[in-house]
């Protein structure tokens, strides 16, 4: 394993398809070992990016190096093809069965009967798939079929594995336990990853960094917190779940201490904007805290109002409460909570959040 | 009524003796129809599965022409392939038209477009992003059409099915290229039309059966090894 050089990197990398461009990248550098979750929504570039990544798209410019070697296009780019590997939405299998989809890639390398036997029982364990060796793959369960994908492409030990989103099409219970194999997986054999994903819980299990597409173009790299908690603009901080974005002004800057406008109301929070900087102040719903009473000196939080309930919506273990404080505010709470503190929509309540628990990007 | 049966007593007579005649007959119409449909396969698969894969300027106006090609009839492609060969046609030095090659070249022009149209519709059902994903496992373009073909392999036994059928039983074609030369030249298709005009019944119910038989028995082979499938 060459460490000097990135594992993968791109350089200002241009797709187009049909004239029109998909993929728009200056630069991507991805480190030996990372997991880089590729978030955003349909139509952002994520499939398209990982195609280009596998050679499977024609680029229009730039260059796309493996260990600082340039990647080629066309048909002599099987070779490099052959040091990584791909898992798709559809799990894409041969028919046939499970043991010879696995041992796919291997035979399209020339590998031989003992190393291929081997590797395919070390990746049909890895997925805890080794008693469907024999079934035929067209008779498979969803999760069954995206198992026996995932070992196929890790039956050929990939430097790099490319994974466009593998768990949408699974039923959350499969999709739970195949992410915990998966993420074991990564664990022990430090492959490269990069997946491709627009559920962020799944990209927030999963990944060490994080990127946020939107039309061909990384709007935002970094690592998990820096994305989900310093969001640079509005598109990342409602994909990432800042759910109350709040436009507003800077009255004043003391040391770091800001207090911004929102309409009438004045929120305390803290950054480095000047005062009469227009800014988006981002609040996470689990950062907001209920009360029946105002905490007023008794909390930290340096935030408190007085709000109406304007909605309460079930969300499985928790309810999502939408609240008018003079602005739009939510909140997310859990069952018990919403009992103990019988909430209704229409009702009064105090909201609470630290100055810390604003996120402020300058627009 | 008996004419008929007296026939079918005859035929039977012929076959079972291993009437020489017939027996030559017999292997040269496999000869000629198996070897045209060989021929159609390669450059049927082969070309079908480009078209189905690849997207290029007039792709449409190939795929009607392959498909209007799988209904070519058999006498017009006997009276182009009689020009070209004819002694003052572009090919006549090569000296083949009535010849079993010249039937042989008929028939694979009947059988190509047969094969190709079923290739490009047995590989464009296929998943789209197949292909994608046998590229990721690092196959090479030929790797790729060999997979491609054993995904594909249930139509692609019909488009065997279909071009030997298609071959075996045609008469214009190689009535007219072939010349339906005694012990050279003669199907036995052309046998049958031959035998037939004559009032030899018998040889010509002799030659029909031994055809259904053969049609049958390739096309029961070919649907045991298509409903045999699947490794177990």
């Amino acid at each position: 394993m060459n460490t000097t050089f990135p594992h993968l990197e791109v350089k200002d990398l241009l797709v187009k398809r049909a004239g029109v461009t998909v993929l728009d990248i200056p630069s991507l550098s991805i480190e030996h070992g990372d997991v880089l979750g590729l978030l955003g929504p349909n139509g952002a570039g994520k499939s398209s990016l990982l195609l280009a990544l596998a050679r499977l798209l024609k680029v229009e410019r730039g260059a796309i190096l493996c260990n600082g070697r340039n990647t080629v296009a066309g048909d002599g780019a099987f070779d490099y093809r052959r040091s990584i590997a791909m898992v798709f939405q559809e799990p894409l299998l041969f028919d046939t069965t499970v043991f010879h989809n696995v041992a796919a890639g291997l035979k399209i390398r020339h590998w031989k009967g003992k190393d291929i036997q081997e590797s395919v029982t070390r990746a049909l364990h890895r997925f805890g798939i080794a008693r469907l060796t024999g079934r035929d793959a067209r008779k498979l369960s969803g999760g069954e079929a995206q198992r026996t994908s995932l070992a196929r492409a890790f039956a050929t030990e990939p430097g790099i594995i490319l994974l466009d989103e593998p768990f949408s099409s699974l039923d959350p219970m499969t999709r739970e336990s195949l992410m915990d194999d998966l993420q074991s997986v990564l664990r022990d054999t430090k492959t490269t990853a990069i997946m491709a994903t627009h559920d962020r819980m799944e990209a927030l299990r999963l990944s060490k960094r994080l990127a946020v597409m939107k039309d061909g173009s990384i709007v935002q790299i970094g690592s998990v917190d820096e994305v989900m908690n310093h969001p640079v603009d509005e598109f990342v901080a409602s994909f990432v779940g800042m759910e109350s974005i709040l436009h507003g002004v800077v009255n004043k800057n003391q040391e770091g201490m800001m207090s911004v406008s929102i309409g009438d109301r004045e929120i305390n929070t803290i950054g480095y904007a000047r005062a009469g900087d227009r800014v988006l102040c981002c609040i996470r719903p689990e950062h907001v805290t209920l009360s029946t009473v105002h905490d007023g000196e008794q909390s930290s939080a340096r935030n408190t109002f007085a709000a109406r309930i304007v909605k309460i919506t079930p969300m499985g273990p928790f309810h999502r409460i939408e609240l008018d404080c003079g602005f739009y505010l939510a909140a997310y709470i859990t069952g018990p909570s919403l009992d103990i503190l019988a909430l209704k929509e229409g009702g009064e309540i105090y909201v609470s959040f630290k100055a810390t628990a604003v996120h402020v990007i300058p627009r | 009524m008996d004419l008929i049966l007296d026939g079918i007593r005859k035929a039977f007579e012929l076959i079972i003796t291993f009437d020489p005649e017939v027996l030559g007959i017999t292997m040269l119409s496999l000869k000629v129809s198996g070897i045209a449909t060989l021929i159609s396969l390669v450059i049927g698969i082969f070309i079908g599965t480009a078209v189905a894969l690849n997207r290029f300027p007039g792709r449409g106006f190939i795929i009607s022409l392959i498909n209007t090609g799988m209904g070519l009839p058999p006498v017009v492609v006997g009276l182009f392939v009689t020009i070209f060969l004819w002694r003052s046609g572009p090919f006549g030095y090569l000296e083949i038209l009535y010849t079993p090659t010249a039937i042989v070249i008929a028939q694979t022009i009947i059988a190509t477009p047969i094969v190709m149209g079923i290739t490009l519709a047995a590989v464009q059902q296929l998943p789209p992003n197949l292909r994608l994903q046998i590229l990721a496992l690092g196959a090479t373009r030929l790797q790729l059409l060999w997979i491609l073909a054993k995904e594909a392999r249930l139509p692609l036994l019909s488009a065997i099915m279909a071009g030997f059928g298609g071959v075996i039983s045609e008469v214009g074609a190689s009535m007219m290229v072939g010349g339906n030369i005694k012990g050279y030249s003669r199907v036995l298709t052309t046998a049958t039309v031959m035998e037939t005009g004559r009032g030899n019944f018998d040889m010509a119910i002799a030659l029909s059966i031994i055809l259904l038989l053969l049609a049958f028995t390739i096309n029961a082979v070919l649907t045991r090894i298509q409903q045999k499938r699947r490794p177990r």
